[in-house]
């Protein structure tokens, strides 16, 4: 009984749905689901068998079911991309960062902590150190690995030595939060959070990177190998769009980003003058008596304000701006997976053109690679709509979270600010009824 | 801002319609102890564009500004005449201070609002036509009436009144006062250097402080004017989130109201800051008012000094002459004169001569005691009364300038609300994003 009628499928490629050989018109001979599937799919315990890609053995369709399957939860997953924490049953963090140093080199490496009721893990608690290599490493093997999916980015690997300090508590700090950011969303994810890289990752003892080679996936090597030579005949108009909205939201971004670091700058001068300001009050309350507690007050307030102003700008630039930036590196990545998704289409088109034309010319049955790549473009367009979704969601909730904490962080300031020149009013004012009631005139 | 006036008595002469020799007027139709603005209700209501033709026959346009006067138990008997009222340029408000000024040295005589805007921030403008500008000047004009209407001493002088009740003739009323002559001699002394022996140490320090209170005084306004050049910059930058705001916005479907309110409310705050620092001119034009004055303070320090100098020069005068009387006298000659040389040269003079010369120094000497009299007088009055009015001074300026503080304080504040109100609202609209 085919489960449900198709959806959001239909937009692979010109021809109409029932021409093609549609991954969901047929049975449901599914594998045996794991028992832990709650609203995950089983077929992941075999390694290799990501994203539905058929079985060898099987027909294109048993696995469909399974696909089936996986695309009802990860829609229900992008209705609900923080899925409640009754359902999640993955837990990482990232923290404690802690210096090394060897005679070789000086890095970093921070604490990576698991809590899990899966039984792909062997224990239910993990505890390990690693440093930003190991996470490049685990999203390279990601990459490999799930090709149609988009891997959340990692916080940039090279930094100018001389230009910006790689042990200092905010660029550490900076790092730290976008390492955390990057496994929660691996982990959040009901395909990525499967792969057994990220399990050798999160509970190896010593992460033996060589250890990836064997869990290459085919599908990875035949996804990376697409021909650069197909041309892409026509996008389905929602890729497009997605492309489009990629486009203009990078260019936002980096508006805002330039306007952040304008008011930084902007800030930062005005700082310099407010102490100077500050100081000029200072000196003349030397100079008085009567008016020596008024004006150092004063000058206690615009040094209060000058704190105030500083914590803000740091806030912005510690904690604003990097997650803009890192924006758009998610930004590209999803760029990239919808070039791979563009590639992999034009490769289905032109094998499906060339075996057309074989097929009139000496009646050569549709050979099953063309199939292969039909049914990868499906499993392609339908990982990304998903991931897509997710990734709609999330952010909408970072950029939720980022402007209203820029909100509070204003806000904040403000408050701080008027604290300061209220208790100075309070002083000015008791000092003046202290004087009226000795007034003896 | 200016003192109400303080209870201070006046001597006024039994003569009424009769003018002291310093200008003021001894009226019995005045109170004992009252200042002018007791009696009377001053401002300066409004200002007005005119063009005429100037002292060498250009055309000008020039500001007047209109002094509306009306009795003050008109004003409390609950009638409401209407005022009394005068065009004056600027330029006569600085003649009447000029004449002040000259008239009583002893007194820190209230200053005049800048004649050129100074200590600017680069939105403000520095042209005097700017109607800002003529409003803050205005308002400065009323002030420095108050302030002198309501001082004890100034309050009484004629040549006041006359400025607030007769436009026309005033002038001309004024320069019959001959004036002008100390004023040039007053211009003379301010910029001379002399060396005085025995100043009153009480001057001396208030000098000093004139300086600092100047050097303070502009120093702040300075480094107020550039941090709200730079505040400017912070809210106006605000105002890009705006339009970018507004253009995100345009791309998404659920995000998009949320970003295109708060978009507005960033442009909002970016427009605050013009209000805000405006506002704020007002502190400025305070802190400018004792900038000012500490010059006027000093001008006391510095006729004392000059009066100290006269006198000390007028009693080194008496003393070498009476020295000189002695010599002729009894022949001693104790020290070095032309005289003294010329006589061991070419012999002495003939007891005539001696008589003739002994005679022309007693005349002389008399004169010196006069003029030492004279100037002892003058230099103890000087500091008396210039005591009295430099700590009537300082009162006021510690009065003032603490509530002017307060004020900024208050100003302050009411800019952490706005502010506060429109990250708030923000906050809002992100929040339904």
């Amino acid at each position: 009984m085919s489960v449900g009628a198709p959806r959001g499928l239909a937009s692979s490629g010109q021809k109409p749905i029932t021409e093609i050989l549609h991954p969901l018109s047929a049975a449901e001979e599914p594998l045996s689901p794991g028992p832990d599937v709650t609203i995950r799919v089983g077929g992941e315990k075999d390694l290799g068998l990501t994203n539905g890609t058929p079985v060898e053995s099987s027909s294109p369709s048993s696995a469909s079911f399974n696909r089936l399957q996986l695309d009802d939860d990860s829609e229900a997953d992008a209705r609900d991309p923080y899925a409640s924490t009754e359902t999640r049953d993955l837990f990482v963090t990232v923290d404690d960062p802690k210096k090394h140093v060897s005679t070789m080199e000086t890095y970093i490496t921070y604490r990576v902590s698991t809590k899990t009721t899966r039984i792909e893990f062997d224990l239910p608690e993990y505890c390990v150190r690693r440093r930003y290599q190991d996470f490049d490493w685990l999203r390279m093997k990601l990459e490999d690995s799930q090709p149609t999916h988009l891997i959340p980015p990692l916080p940039e690997k090279f930094v100018m030595k001389g230009v910006v300090d790689r042990f200092s508590e905010e660029f550490v700090e900076t790092r730290m939060k976008a390492l955390d950011k990057f496994l929660k969303r691996v982990a959040d994810h009901p395909v990525l959070s499967f792969n057994p890289h990220l399990n050798a990752f999160l509970s190896a003892k010593d992460l033996n990177k060589r250890q990836g080679l064997a869990l290459l996936s085919k599908v990875g090597e035949s996804v990376k190998q697409v021909a650069g030579g197909y041309k892409l005949r026509a996008r389905p108009l929602e890729f497009c769009a997605m492309g489009e909205y990629l486009d203009t939201f990078t260019q936002k971004l980096g508006t805002i980003d330039r306007i952040a670091q304008r008011i930084l700058k902007e800030q930062s001068e005005y700082l310099t003058e407010l102490r100077e300001y500050g100081t000029v009050y200072s000196s003349w309350a030397g100079s008085e008596e009567e008016l020596q507690r008024p004006l150092e007050g004063v000058a206690g307030c615009v040094t209060t304000c000058c704190g105030a102003m500083e914590d803000l700008s740091e806030n912005m630039s510690q904690d604003f701006l990097p997650v803009l930036r890192e924006y758009v590196l998610y930004i590209e990545s999803m760029k990239n997976v919808l070039r791979k998704r563009d590639q992999s289409q034009a490769e289905y088109e032109g094998r499906l053109e060339a075996a057309i034309l074989r097929k009139q010319e000496d009646r050569t049955p549709m050979p099953v690679e063309v199939e292969k790549c039909q049914d990868k473009v499906e499993c392609f367009n339908a990982d990304l709509k998903a991931d897509w979704e997710r990734w709609q969601g999330n952010k909408r909730q970072d950029f939720k979270q980022l402007l209203t904490g820029m909100a509070d962080k204003n806000i904040n300031y403000y408050e701080k600010c008027q604290a300061a020149w209220e208790s100075l009013i309070t002083l000015l004012q008791d000092k003046q009824t202290e004087d009226k009631s000795s007034d003896t005139n | 801002m200016a003192d109400d006036g303080r209870e201070e008595s006046v001597a006024t002469d039994e003569d009424s319609d009769q003018t002291a020799g310093d200008g003021s007027l001894n009226n019995t139709m005045m109170e004992e102890g009252s200042t002018l603005l007791r009696r009377m209700e001053i401002c300066v209501a409004e200002a007005e564009k005119r063009s005429g033709k100037n002292a060498v026959s250009m055309q000008e346009t020039f500001t007047v500004y209109l002094v509306e006067t009306r009795p003050m138990d008109a004003v409390t008997e609950g009638r409401n005449p209407a005022p009394d009222s005068l065009w004056r340029r600027y330029s006569e408000f600085e003649l009447l201070r000029n004449y002040l000024i000259v008239t009583y040295p002893y007194i820190v005589v209230p200053p005049l609002p800048e004649k050129r805007a100074e200590f600017v921030w680069h939105k403000l403008s520095a042209d005097n036509m700017d109607p800002d500008f003529v409003e803050r000047r205005r308002v400065g004009l009323e002030n420095f009436l108050l302030r002198v209407a309501s001082h004890p001493v100034l309050s009484n002088d004629r040549i006041l009144y006359h400025f607030l009740t007769e436009e026309h003739g005033w002038k001309e009323v004024v320069y019959e006062t001959g004036f002008q002559v100390k004023s040039d001699s007053r211009l003379r002394a301010l910029s001379a250097t002399f060396r005085v022996r025995n100043p009153d140490k009480r001057f001396t320090d208030m000098k000093r402080y004139s300086d600092e209170l100047q050097s303070h005084t502009s120093q702040l306004l300075r480094a107020r004017a550039r941090v709200a050049d730079r505040l400017y910059g912070v809210y106006k930058v605000h105002g890009n989130y705006g339009r970018v705001f507004s253009e995100w916005s345009a791309i998404e479907k659920e995000m998009g109201d949320g970003l295109q309110s708060a978009g507005h409310h960033m442009d909002a705050y970016a427009a605050s800051i013009d209000d805000i620092l405006e506002e704020e001119e007002h502190y400025a034009d305070q802190l400018k008012e004792y900038l000012f004055y500490a010059e006027a303070l000093r001008a006391v320090c510095r006729k004392h000094e000059l009066t100290q100098f006269e006198l000390e020069m007028a009693s080194q005068d008496l003393i070498s002459k009476k020295q000189q009387r002695e010599e002729l006298a009894t022949g001693i000659v104790r020290t070095f004169s032309f005289k003294g040389m010329t006589n061991k040269l070419f012999g002495q003079e003939a007891p005539e001569q001696r008589e003739a010369r002994l005679k022309l120094l007693e005349e002389l000497i008399t004169e010196g005691e006069e003029t030492v009299k004279e100037k002892t007088v003058e230099c103890e009055e000087h500091v008396e009364r210039g005591w009295v009015d430099m700590q009537r001074f300082q009162e006021q300026k510690d009065k003032d300038l603490r509530e002017a503080l307060i004020n900024y304080a208050v100003m302050q504040i009411s800019m952490c609300k706005k502010g506060i109100q429109v990250w708030s609202n923000a906050k809002e609209c992100f929040l339904k994003m």
